[in-house]
C-alpha cells in the first residue's frame, strides 16, 4: 500500500500589491482592470516605472523597528499578520514552536548594500561609517527573520532563494514541511523589495529588458506585439497552509488544497528560459496532482512582456494544454508589474477567489495581441465567467533555469 | 558650545533612532537605558551619528561616558569645544 501523505489546504492569506493590500481589494481590482503601476525615482538612474505597495506599514510595526529593518521584513510581517488574523487560528496559545515560516525571496541584501554604499560615498568611502545593521539586514533568513522576531514565532524561519520562481516555492516548501510533520503550521509565500534597489533596475536595463512606456498603467503588458520588457514591482503574499485533519479540526476557512507541484531547473542558460523544461515542469506537477491538462481550469502564466520569454511560455503551455476546451489562461504582471519573489504567491492569490465566483481575470493591456502568444482560451481586457473552476495552475520562472509549478484545486471533503 | 546645547545634539540624535519614544522627559541624571528602550545596537547608532553628524570619535572603552545625559554633556562638550563648536 502506498504512502498517503496529508492532504494540505490554504487557511489564510495575507498580502500587499501594487494595486491592493488585501485579496478582496487586489481581486476587486483585478476584475475591474484597475493596475498599479506608478512613476518612481531610482538611484543614479532617474525617473523609472515601479509596481509600488502602499500598505500601513505601522499597523504592525514600530517606527524604529521599521528604522531597523529591511522593507522585505516589513513586507512579510504585514503579510504575515494579515494571513494570520484570516486564518482565525487562535494563534496566542498556539505553539510558536510548531510553526514554520517559510519566504521566498529572488534576492535579498541588495538594497541594503546599496544604501550603505551610497551613504558611505557621502564620508569618501571611509568604512568606519559602515552600519552595524548592515549583517543582520542583509542575512538572507532576514525577511522570515523579521517575521519570526515580530510573532515571537521560534519554529524554524527561513528563506528559500529561487530567483522568480520563489512564490510558489515558499509553498511548496511548506507543504512539504508540514507532510514530513517538521511543523503544524505555516506561514508561507514570497516577498519582493526589489524596486529599492537600483542594480536590479539596471542590470534589466543593461539586458534591453526594462519596461517603458508614457503611461506606467500600460506598461506592463504581456502578450501585447508592442511589449518591451518587465516593469519590476515589490510585494508580498503569504498564506497560512496546515494539513487537513487540523484545519478541520478547528473549523477554519479553507481556500483551496495543494493538489501538486514541481520545481525542475534548465540546466540550459543564465537567463534564457527553456520551453522545454517549463513543458516538464508543468507536466511532472500535473503529474504529481494526479491530474490531467484538461482537469485544469485556469492557468496563470509567469509571462513578465519580455520579447522572446512570453513566446516561449506560450510554447510551452500550448504544447500541454494543447485539447483543453475549459482551460483559460490569464497573467496577472499586465496589472502588478513583475513582483519578483512575490510574483508565484501574488498570482496565486489573485486567481484563488475563482472557485467562489467562477470568474477568470484577464490579462489587460492588449491592444494588439501577438499571434505567437495568441494560445486558445487566453483571457483578454474583460474577465470571463465559465462553468468550471476546480483546479488552478500557477507557473513561475526564474533565472539559472528555476521552474516552479503549482496546482491549486477547489477543496471537496 | 555649552552643555545644554551638548544635551541638545544628543537629544536630536536619540529623538532620530527611538522615535517611539517620549523624550520630552528625559532625567539628565538618570541613565538613559534606566528610561527608555535602548538596546546595545541602538546605543552603537548614537556612537555613529556622533561620529556622521559632528565628526566626534568615541573610543568603545569611553563608552560608560554616554550613560546619562549629564555625562554625555560633561564628555563630549570638550570635544565639540576642540572641533571648534
Amino acid at each position: 500500500m502506498s504512502f498517503q501523505p496529508p492532504r494540505i489546504v490554504i487557511t489564510g492569506v495575507g498580502l500587499t500589491a501594487p494595486n491592493g493590500n488585501t485579496l478582496s481589494e487586489f481581486r476587486k481590482n483585478l476584475l475591474d482592470g484597475v493596475g498599479g503601476i506608478e512613476k518612481k525615482e531610482i538611484r543614479y538612474m532617474g525617473e523609472l516605472l515601479a509596481g509600488v505597495c502602499h500598505y500601513d506599514a505601522l499597523k504592525y510595526q514600530t517606527k524604529k523597528e521599521l528604522r531597523v529593518g529591511t522593507r522585505a521584513g516589513s513586507i512579510s510581517i504585514y503579510c504575515a499578520r494579515e494571513a494570520v488574523a484570516d486564518s482565525k487560528i487562535d494563534f496566542a496559545s498556539f505553539a510558536k514552536d510548531r510553526i514554520g515560516v517559510y519566504v521566498g525571496t529572488t534576492e535579498h541584501g541588495n538594497v541594503e548594500t546599496e544604501n550603505e554604499i551610497y551613504a558611505i560615498s557621502k564620508f569618501n568611502y571611509d568604512t568606519k561609517y559602515w552600519s552595524h545593521y548592515h549583517n543582520p539586514r542583509t542575512v538572507s533568513n532576514n525577511p522570515a527573520g523579521e517575521v519570526s522576531l515580530n510573532l515571537g514565532i521560534t519554529g524554524p524561519a527561513y528563506t528559500i532563494g529561487a530567483a522568480c520562481a520563489a512564490g510558489n516555492m515558499g509553498l511548496i516548501h511548506a507543504a512539504q514541511m508540514l507532510r514530513l510533520g517538521e511543523v503544524d503550521f505555516a506561514i508561507c509565500g514570497g516577498v519582493s523589495e526589489s524596486i529599492h534597489t537600483f542594480g536590479i533596475y539596471a542590470g534589466f536595463k543593461s539586458q534591453n529588458a526594462l519596461a517603458s512606456h508614457a503611461d506606467p498603467l500600460k506598461a506592463s503588458r504581456p502578450f501585447d506585439k508592442g511589449r518591451n520588457g518587465i516593469v519590476i514591482s515589490e510585494g508580498g503574499a503569504l498564506y497560512t497552509l496546515e494539513r487537513l485533519d487540523d484545519a478541520i479540526a478547528r473549523g477554519a476557512k479553507i481556500y483551496g488544497e495543494i493538489a501538486g507541484y514541481c520545481v525542475n531547473s534548465d540546466a540550459s542558460d543564465y537567463v534564457l528560459p527553456n520551453p522545454g523544461r517549463q513543458a516538464e515542469c508543468v507536466r511532472k506537477a500535473l503529474k504529481s496532482a494526479g491530474m490531467a491538462p484538461q482537469d485544469i481550469h485556469i492557468v496563470n502564466t509567469h509571462a513578465t512582456a519580455t520579447p522572446l520569454g512570453d513566446i516561449q511560455e506560450c510554447q510551452a503551455i500550448g504544447e500541454v494544454f494543447a485539447n483543453c476546451p475549459d482551460t483559460y489562461i490569464n497573467n496577472t504582471k499586465s496589472y502588478i508589474g513583475h513582483c519578483m519573489g512575490a510574483a508565484g504567491a501574488l498570482e496565486l492569490a489573485g486567481n484563488l477567489p475563482s472557485f467562489d465566483d467562477l470568474t477568470v481575470h484577464p490579462t489587460i493591456n492588449v491592444d494588439d495581441l501577438d499571434p505567437q502568444c495568441a494560445l486558445p482560451n487566453l483571457v483578454i481586457n474583460q474577465p470571463k465567467t465559465v462553468g468550471k473552476v476546480d483546479a488552478i495552475l500557477n507557473n513561475s520562472f526564474g533565472m539559472l533555469g528555476i521552474n516552479s509549478t503549482l496546482i491549486v484545486k477547489r477543496f471537496v471533503a | 558650545m555649552t552643555k545644554d546645547e551638548t544635551k541638545q545634539a544628543v537629544l536630536d540624535i536619540i529623538a532620530d533612532i527611538a522615535p517611539d519614544e517620549d523624550i520630552s522627559n528625559l532625567k539628565p541624571d538618570v541613565r538613559l537605558r534606566d528610561q527608555m528602550q535602548l538596546d546595545s545596537m541602538d546605543f552603537l547608532d548614537i556612537v555613529m551619528e556622533l561620529r556622521k553628524r559632528h565628526g566626534i570619535e568615541v573610543p568603545e572603552a569611553d563608552y560608560p561616558q554616554l550613560a546619562s545625559l549629564d555625562s554625555c554633556a560633561e564628555y563630549l562638550t570638550p570635544k565639540f569645544t576642540a572641533l571648534g563648536k
